[in-house]
């Protein structure tokens, strides 16, 4: 932490800041009254973080500083001197997505995306702290995120499931969650790669029932 | 449903193809755009909320340090807005404000900071109006109208239609109920705040960058109000961070921005605060309910008579559909044999309402599934039954012609009363704890385009490569709803492709045909009905070619895991890039269009053009509550909601959606309120225009949710899917009201439902006063005598008796 | 974006720096701790100092310590710190759920135990950006004359809303203040004024450096909530309440009621009330009805203020029907 004292001039004169981000060290020049937001946004060219209210009050601009979720809305960016910030951007590595990152794609955690920067990083530090959280611990770390799309269902089966990854697990998204209780799948040819006689064999049986050789607006052939 | 063609791609809960980028912080959101040389806009906006607009001096504010450009409504006089009978907003307020919000001036620097201090140096002068402030005051005689277009004073229009005898309807019933409700406003709150990126180029070519469901109509508005032509216009709708109906209108930003830049010659971004997308709002209009019911004594509905009263806020907007869609879905779930609506809006001095998820439904949904279960009561009924023996059958013609193809409602309801194990524990829990049913229906896409055209309502073009890459160009715009992956699934499940290996251009005037936007749960059956057809013309072509090259007529080839074979030698054949060489080398460069048109409705009469719609989703829904009767304060643990969506194109999405409906529908049911403070002595404005105090459900609040999908295919859709986004969300609230009934004995007749409320009416009923909290009384309201429509059981044919018809029945 | 307006920033690294470069600045200048409170007053214009001083680089405001003589919180330690501490926990757990009811969790990562201590006053006709409040023509504590919740008031009704505050007077806490001139310790309920403008005590160059919290010694404390949602909303009622027993009788208690008022307010006829008698239904009853005699909220908060004053009686009696189980 740098212990060195501050005094910075007045209006637009740009501060330039030493700090870590994703990383990496960088230098950045910037106006002393901007937030880490606008900071990360305007100045680093680092757009994932987002914002929603830039008052605190729904926590979209969640980012990790010194590993814990703050809201970068409320962070002066001067305060971020000598520190390490963590945005959506450092989260997949060489090996690709962040186990959170891929269980909150497949399992359609994210639907407009708007929301999901804050709570990839604020679900990361929870997972760090505790591996094997409990639903309700995982509703309390994440109460200062809003979701207007999802409803958090699929939130928070996301974040157990890359817990479970993250632990080792070999686990699968409960079938619950993709196609609701009592689900008929009988409508479903498998899509997966099986033995190459099954799966042609399904498709030759597709194939033969669509026939047809006109272009046609398609009528389900249910009646 | 035995006969369903088994399908691959299509139904499986696959990763959206868009989900990548959204968990990286990849994807563009229109204010994560930066341009060089850009320019930062803010608006100055009314403090007033009705004032005349004696004289504005933006000198001071142009010699600003930073400032560029200023514009007040002297630059822009061309009137728009989204439906053609209500053209009555100005990019910039000209001569009169009427919310507090509306903007006057724009100003243009090289920092959002500079723009901002700019704002202050404006010099308004307002020569202040008498502001209305309520449905109450709307409806009363006003000296000075808000607008000079509407149906009389402050009442910007007056609906009244009748389908059948409704008084022989209700001579004929044991029983007639007649009660009033309330539904307060809300908004969307979408989490992304509006922004819009323009940028004028030396070609004299216009680009705006904006976060809009509506691309399409915004051009047409961008054309209109800048005088240019629309062929040097384009639109490209930015993936919306939440939408929900709130993007959908084309908005006063949107056009100063392009405007701007024109004068600047600069690109011009602006993002809207908080405080302003409140302003902004199109949300929920409150409303006031009156609803008459006849009734026989199993339950069976003999006369409905619906009167609603919306406050429509300071715009037109799309308040002309809205008040009819206060009518018009009534019908499509429980028989209704004879029907009377009446509706009006009034302005007011407010942000304008307009269409948020379940665009005017959710209020009567709300008003008729709390009378339903009223009536259950009354008459000893069980609330799911007297739905469940009384549902508008599958492939019929309601009382007012909308024409129902696949009704699932039945299975629904069977659903979640068998989960919720409500036949055991209905009534009979212990005091402070009850269960409540409401069922709904929603419209998959509206059958009128909002303006009158004969064109598709949806097109996709889709291009072919010789390297076996697949492009699919459409209009639609991604707002979170998964339009993008419906798309690839569909052309996906033709081709025999990897949806992941197509590309997606949406949302792009310049380069996709044009699909209307995403609202009125439109586009998984249009653009999906479209891009079926332009996927099965692609297939056609490729198939012709590669059944010449194996010798094969071209009914044995078939499409699947990225080869075309043989489908009775499935080892002969090739990859899919060889067949798109094989198919370019014959037929030439591949490329193929789809269009779709919504099928005529089957209604003639003035107004028959809203709630007609190629397919209705149903939903059911239980909802259990705990109530402490001390404080009034409840908390619901679990939901149990069953939506026939006609078949999943996507199951996850469909999962997704219905949970996000049904924790929008709690939102509105417990908390979310557009509160004003309308103290005449003072102004009307936004009680509260922040995340903070306009109350979203948290994590901890969202309860336990358990999902059936009930697919009832319906051959309008694409595959049988029907709509999804909205309609879950509409039982929501009256489950939410009917369970509190069963667990403390009291009505809430007003959405939300809030602690105060419960409290409340629990005093009135231990002082032996109604055990209710509701409008007292419904206003008077100089409905117009109403057309007089036969049902199709009387015999009618959809047109109005000794009225005028118009040619497409249309709202124009 | 809301942005903040401009201003110079300062990061002392020592309380006699900060003290230094405040008494250079004057009144002008504010302290800064966690910023959750200030940035979002100063991006709103309720507050626009030209001056910032920061606080969150001093090591000795970020100490937190227990010992003998109970619990010292230095003013900048982060509130999530208290929540995770062990003996904090063990000793008062009343305190730790009061801050773990603060708003959200990233938010306590930032927030201070000292800044929420300071929180400024709220009200809906202050919390506001600058258009709105130009829009009913502002009000008494900022830029206007009147007072827009009772306009016949003589002085500003916003209302104390922090939630340690009500829980730390209970548990007797004090608050020990630093200013060129030497350091000062009080009682934390002397903190407090109740005006709505004016609702500190301390003068404005006077730096919070800790607030102290005196062993429990047989004190056992309950801190109850009221607000809409789980998470995010500020209190709307809050009750601390605190009592010690002799036997079964209860020899001394402190309630305290939040959100009332724009100072915490004492139920002095409440603790008389129970004075002497063991906790159980009826002295409860009443303890509870005397305590909501004194709750007067106004109409500037969430709910219906008639409804939180009907609630008081309720959450006194939640609260010291927590103690009469807890204790
Ligand atoms: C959305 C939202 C929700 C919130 N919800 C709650 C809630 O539920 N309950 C609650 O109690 N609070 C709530 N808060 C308020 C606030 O976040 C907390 O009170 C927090 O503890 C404030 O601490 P801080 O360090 O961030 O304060 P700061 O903003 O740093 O300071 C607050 C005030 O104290 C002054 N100050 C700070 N430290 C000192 C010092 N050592 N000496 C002298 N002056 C000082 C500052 O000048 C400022 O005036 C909420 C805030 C937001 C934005
Ligand atoms: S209580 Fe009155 S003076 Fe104080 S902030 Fe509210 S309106 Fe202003
Ligand atoms: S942007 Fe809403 S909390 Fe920061
Ligand atoms: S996914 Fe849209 S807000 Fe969460």
């Amino acid at each position: 932490m740098a212990r060195r004292r501050e005094k910075l001039p007045p209006d637009r004169s740009k501060a330039l800041v030493a700090m870590t981000v994703n990383g990496e060290r960088v230098e950045a020049p910037f106006e002393p009254h901007k937030t880490m937001l606008e900071v990360l946004r305007e100045d680093l060219a680092l757009t994932g973080t987002k914002h929603g209210c830039e008052l605190g009050e729904c926590g979209t601009c969640a980012v990790l500083l010194d590993g814990k979720p703050v809201l970068s809305c409320l962070v002066l960016g001067l305060e971020c001197e000598g520190r390490s910030v963590e945005t959506v951007e450092g989260m997949a590595g060489p090996e690709g997505l962040h186990p959170l990152q891929k269980a909150f794609a497949d399992l359609g955690a994210a639907q407009c995306g708007y929301c999901t920067p804050g709570f990839l990083l604020t679900a990361k530090a929870l997972l760090e702290e505790n591996p094997r959280p409990t639903l309700p611990e995982i509703r309390q770390a994440l109460a200062g995120n809003l979701c207007r799309c999802t409803g958090y269902v699929k939130i928070f089966e996301a974040v157990e499931l890359a817990a479970a990854w993250l632990r080792g697990e070999a686990a699968e998204p409960r079938k619950e969650s993709l196609y609701g209780y009592d689900f008929d799948e009988s409508g479903l040819l498998p899509s997966h790669p099986g033995p190459v006689g099954a799966v042609l064999a399904a498709a030759r049986e597709a194939a033969v029932d669509e026939g047809g050789d006109k272009p046609r607006p398609y009528r389900a052939k249910a009646r | 449903m035995s006969s369903r063609r088994p399908t691959r791609i299509v139904g499986r809960p696959f990763t959206r193809v868009d989900g990548a980028a959204k968990v990286t912080g990849q994807t563009k959101f229109a204010d994560d755009l930066a341009l060089p040389r850009m320019l930062h806009c803010k608006l100055l906006r009314a403090k007033v909320a009705h004032a005349r607009i004696l004289a504005i001096d933006v000198s001071k504010a142009l010699a600003a340090p930073g400032v560029v450009a200023v514009a007040t409504g002297r630059d822009l006089p061309v009137p728009f807005g989204i439906l053609p009978v209500s053209q009555d907003e100005h990019a910039l307020c000209p001569d009169r404000v009427r919310y507090v919000g509306d903007p006057v001036a724009a100003i243009a620097a090289t920092s959002e900071d500079a723009a901002f201090d700019a704002l202050d140096l404006v010099r308004v002068e307002y020569e202040p109006l008498p502001p209305v402030g309520t449905i109450e005051e709307g409806l009363a005689p006003a000296a000075v109208p808000i607008h000079d277009h509407g149906d009389q004073g402050n009442i910007h229009k007056l609906v009244a239609m009748q389908f059948g005898d409704v008084d022989e309807g209700f001579a004929r019933a044991d029983r007639v109920y007649d009660n009033t409700y309330f539904y307060e406003g809300n908004t969307h709150l979408a989490l992304e705040q509006h922004a819009s990126v323009a940028d004028f180029g030396p070609d004299g070519k216009l680009t705006l960058w904006s976060s809009t469901q509506t691309p399409h109509y915004v051009h047409r508005a961008l054309a209109k109000v800048l005088g240019m032509p629309a062929s040097r216009i384009r639109v490209i709708a930015t993936p919306n961070g939440g939408g929900f109906g709130g993007k959908s209108d084309v908005f006063n930003h949107e056009i100063v921005v392009a405007h701007l830049s024109r004068v600047t010659g600069r690109p011009v971004k602006i993002c809207l605060t908080r405080e302003e997308v409140f302003y902004c709002h199109r949300g929920r209009h409150p409303t006031l309910m009156r609803v008459r019911t006849g009734v026989k004594k199993d339950g069976a509905i003999t006369a409905l008579h619906f009167q609603t009263a919306l406050d429509g806020g300071g715009y037109g907007s799309y308040g002309v559909a809205s008040t009819y869609y206060t009518g018009a879905l009534q019908t499509v779930t429980y028989r209704v044999p004879t029907y009377r609506f009446e509706g009006a809006r009034v302005f007011t001095n407010k942000p304008p309402c307009g269409p948020k998820r379940g665009h005017g439904t959710p209020q009567p949904r709300f008003a008729l599934e709390a009378e339903l279960d009223r009536i259950a009561c009354d008459l000893g009924l069980d609330p799911a039954a007297i739905r469940r023996e009384h549902l508008q059958p599958a492939n019929s013609l309601t009382a007012n012609y909308l024409r129902v193809g696949s009704m699932g409602l039945g299975a629904c309801i069977d659903k979640v009363v068998a989960a919720s194990g409500w036949k055991k524990r209905r009534g009979k829990l212990p005091f402070g704890r009850g269960l409540g049913i409401a069922c709904s229906s929603y419209l998959t896409g509206a059958g009128l385009p909002i303006y009158w055209n004969q064109m598709p309502q949806s097109g996709v073009q889709l291009k072919v490569d010789r390297g076996g890459g697949v492009t699919v160009f459409c209009g639609s715009t991604e707002i979170g709803q998964g339009s993008d992956t419906i798309l690839a699934a569909i052309v996906a499940e033709i081709l025999g492709i990897d949806p992941l290996d197509i590309r997606l251009v949406t949302g792009d005037t310049d380069l996709t045909p044009v699909d209307l936007g995403s609202y009125s749960s439109r586009v998984t059956l249009m653009t999906g009905n479209a891009a079926i057809q332009a996927a099965e013309r692609a297939r056609e072509l490729i198939a012709g070619a590669v059944a010449k090259k194996l010798e094969l007529p071209p009914e044995r080839i078939g499409f699947a895991e990225g080869r075309v074979f043989d489908v009775e030698n499935p080892e002969k054949g090739m990859t899919f890039p060889e067949a798109a060489v094989a198919g370019e080398s014959l037929h030439g460069t591949l490329g193929t269009v789809g269009h779709y048109r919504p099928p005529p409705s089957a209604g003639r009469y003035r107004g028959a053009g809203v709630g007609p719609s190629p397919a209705y989703s149903y939903s059911a829904a239980v909802v259990e509550v705990e109530v402490d009767p001390e404080t009034g304060i409840y908390a619901v643990p679990k939901i149990w909601i069953a939506h026939d969506v006609g078949k999943c194109i996507n199951a996850a999405l469909v999962m997704g959606q219905v949970e996000g409906s049904v924790y929008m529908g709690l939102g509105e049911a417990m908390m979310e309120e557009m509160a004003y403070r309308t103290d005449a002595n003072r102004n009307v404005v936004h009680k509260f225009p922040s995340v903070l105090e306009y109350k979203s459900p948290t994590t901890l609040e969202m309860p336990e949710v358990e999902t059936f999908l009930v697919e009832d295919p319906d051959p309008n859709g694409p595959y049988g899917a029907k709509e999804v986004g909205q309609g879950p969300l509409l039982p929501i609230p009256p489950a939410v009201a009917n369970a509190v009934y069963d667990a403390v004995g009291v009505r809430v007749d007003e959405v939300p439902v809030t602690p105060e409320k419960v409290r409340r009416a629990l005093k009135a009923k231990a002082q032996g006063k109604p055990a209710r909290v509701g409008p007292e009384r419904f206003p008077a309201v100089p409905y117009p005598e109403p057309i007089h429509v036969r049902t199709p059981e009387e015999g009618g044919d959809g047109k109005a008796e000794d009225a005028p018809v118009t040619a497409a029945g249309g709202v124009r | 974006m809301m942005r903040l307006p401009r201003f110079r920033y300062f990061a002392p690294t020592s309380v006699k720096e900060a003290l230094r470069i405040r008494a250079g600045e004057g009144e002008s200048a504010a302290f800064v701790a966690g910023g959750t409170d200030l940035y979002p007053n100063m991006k709103r214009r309720q507050q626009t100092p030209k001056t910032v001083i920061g606080l969150s680089r001093i090591p000795s405001l970020a100490r937190l310590r227990a010992g003998a003589d109970g619990l010292r919180i230095g003013s900048a330690v982060p509130l999530s710190e208290i929540e995770n501490h062990r003996k904090a926990r063990r000793l008062f757990p009343a305190l730790v759920h009061a801050v773990s009811e603060i708003s959200t969790p990233p938010l306590r990562n930032m927030g201070t135990l000292g800044g929420n201590v300071l929180l400024d006053t709220r009200c809906n006709y202050y919390d506001q950006n600058y258009e709105w409040r130009q829009a009913i023509d502002f009000c008494m504590k900022k830029d206007g004359t009147v007072c827009w919740v009772a306009p016949g008031s003589p002085k500003c009704l916003a209302v104390q809303s922090a939630d340690s505050v009500p829980i730390l007077i209970a548990l007797r806490a004090r608050a020990v203040l630093a200013s060129p001139g030497g350091e000062r310790e009080i009682p934390l309920e002397e903190l407090y004024a109740n005006d709505g403008i004016r609702y500190l005590t301390k003068r404005p160059d006077e730096l919070l450096t800790e607030i102290r919290i005196p062993p429990p010694d047989g004190w056992t404390a309950s801190y109850r909530k009221l607000r809409r949602r789980g998470a995010f909303d500020f209190p709307v009622l809050a009750v601390g309440a605190a009592v010690r027993r002799e036997g079964d009788r209860v020899a001394e208690s402190r309630i305290l009621l939040g959100a009332v008022a724009s100072a915490p307010v004492r139920a002095s006829r409440a603790e008389a009330v129970l004075a002497g008698r063991p906790l159980d239904g009826a002295s409860i009853r009443e303890a509870s009805e005397a305590a909501a005699v004194v709750s007067r909220p106004m109409d500037n908060t969430d709910f219906s203020f008639l409804w939180r004053k009907e609630m008081t009686g309720q959450w006194v009696g939640m609260a010291l029907g927590d103690l009469s189980r807890g204790g």
